[in-house]
């Protein structure tokens, strides 16, 4: 493709990874459930089971603003080396026994005694922060070619309720991007509180759609096993009864809070991985079919922080593109639009509708040259929306006669 | 019996072996394969981008 890197290709013979042993970071999250006992134990302040929460919304929103910017691409010719190296994807399988360990020892815990409600719910949040991110580990496998890759992301979804994700995200999301019938690309004056039912309701009938379309090609009815929504879901299932088994019924509203704030996670980055973005459609008429995804319709940060924690996910143009290259490979691209920080930041803003326009609204309006006409605009807030922002350029009003 | 390959991700599609989990049969021409299918691996290209294969 023709988009230009940030790093010029140069001399690779010097070049090494420094973020090689940086991404082990990334399994400092699923051990937040432990660390969080941990520092309950050491410092005697209840606090610290607040600790998912206080990681993603202090912690690395903090760093990201100190550390500042990582634009490193790695050179061109040693890219498939990098990819092939499985030290890479062996750091994201290790996420999953730990995810595990620590789901099943936080159901213990939360049937202790020891333990006040407003801890209970700050070890359900801690875990529902594990159960999101681990989402995000489940991205990057699932949009591996390797059959195994895939299993081991059905299998993080399990915790949150959210195989379906595999397959809308796959085969729904990448497909429609940037355009008005993606659930998961958010709209200029869409808040996230608008944006939430419409893209997990949304989600779920076209992950369902996708696959009772693949599978009636050559059988009467959707409903088998080998229905990867359907499958997904058993395994959530069945996961979901064996912890109620061992720890009884009355764990079911920790296990419904972790699943609701892991996937809520989720859906917030979605929301601002493609904010206002929108691909125009080919043909004279504008009636052919929408131009290819290329880097201009994402999102991207270089914060380094946030990057370190979620496998290059803000590399998102790249990710697009090729979405099955690997996190360790992904690069920047000049001319993709920048957020301000890290996507741990903007969850922030984007939880404060007021605060998430004033900031990211001027942004589109410049990825777009001044006409926000060719953003992707929330329907009921259009002519608002464009009354608002209209440019220089813009024809004035007609001053009422 | 020819192949078509996605030119974004390198997906192969061969007639002669069709793709199970597609739903396509073994021996499935490619002009029964329908227009908005979409590459399976990779999301971002469509049947009308493949390319012949080797």
């Amino acid at each position: 493709m023709a988009s230009t890197a940030t790093v010029p290709e140069g001399s690779t013979t010097q070049w090494r990874d420094k973020k090689r042993y940086l991404w082990l970071l990334g399994l400092v999250v699923p051990s937040l459930a432990f660390l969080a006992w941990g520092l309950v134990e050491l410092t005697g302040w209840s606090g610290f089971w607040y600790l998912g929460p206080i990681v993603v919304f202090v912690v690395v929103p903090a760093v990201d603003l100190l550390a500042g910017l990582d634009r490193s691409n790695p050179p061109d010719d040693v890219i498939e080396a990098l990819e092939n190296d499985r030290y890479y994807r062996w750091i994201t399988y290790l996420f999953l026994p730990i995810q595990y360990a620590a789901l099943v020892w936080a159901c213990w815990m939360f049937t202790q005694s020891t333990l006040s409600t407003v801890d209970k719910i700050g070890l359900a949040m801690t875990v529902g922060t594990i159960a999101g991110i681990g989402i995000n580990t489940a991205h990057e496998l699932g949009h591996k070619k390797e059959s195994h890759e895939r299993w081991l992301a059905k299998i993080a979804l399990a915790q949150s309720f959210y195989g379906h994700f595999y397959i809308e995200h796959n085969r729904g999301h990448h497909v429609r991007v940037a355009t008005p019938e993606d659930p998961a690309s958010s709209r200029v004056g869409e808040t996230f509180y608008a944006f939430w039912p419409r893209t997990v309701i949304g989600s779920v009938r076209s992950a369902w759609h996708l696959e009772k379309r693949r599978i009636t090609r050559r059988h009467k009815h959707a409903f088998r096993i080998r229905n990867d929504v359907l499958n997904a879901w058993l395994m959530s299932a069945v996961l979901w009864g064996a912890l109620v088994a061992a720890f009884g019924v009355g764990i079911l509203p920790f296990l419904v809070i972790q699943a609701v704030i892991g996937f809520s996670l989720l859906e917030v980055v979605n929301y601002l991985e493609h904010y206002g973005m929108l691909r125009q459609r080919t043909g004279a008429d504008g009636t052919g079919r929408y131009e290819r995804v290329d880097p201009s319709h994402s999102w991207n940060s270089n914060n380094i922080a946030t990057n370190v924690l979620l496998y290059h996910l803000q590399r998102h143009s790249d990710h697009h593109a090729n979405p099955t290259r690997r996190y360790q490979t992904l690069r920047d691209f000049e001319e993709s639009p920048v957020l301000p920080t890290g996507y741990a930041g903007l969850i922030i803003l984007a939880l404060v509708p007021p605060l998430w326009f004033a900031v990211m609204d001027k942004r589109v309006l410049r990825h777009f040259g001044g006409d926000l006409t060719r953003a992707n605009i929330q329907p009921s807030k259009r002519e608002k929306v464009l009354a608002r922002y209209a440019g220089p350029s813009a024809p004035a009003p007609e001053a009422a006669a | 019996m020819s192949r078509w390959v996605c030119p974004g991700c390198a997906y192969a599609y061969d007639e002669a072996v069709g793709d199970e989990r597609e739903g396509f049969a073994a021996g499935t021409a490619w002009s029964d394969v329908p227009d908005d299918w979409c590459c399976p691996d990779c999301g971002v290209r469509e049947k009308v981008d493949f390319e012949p294969g080797p």
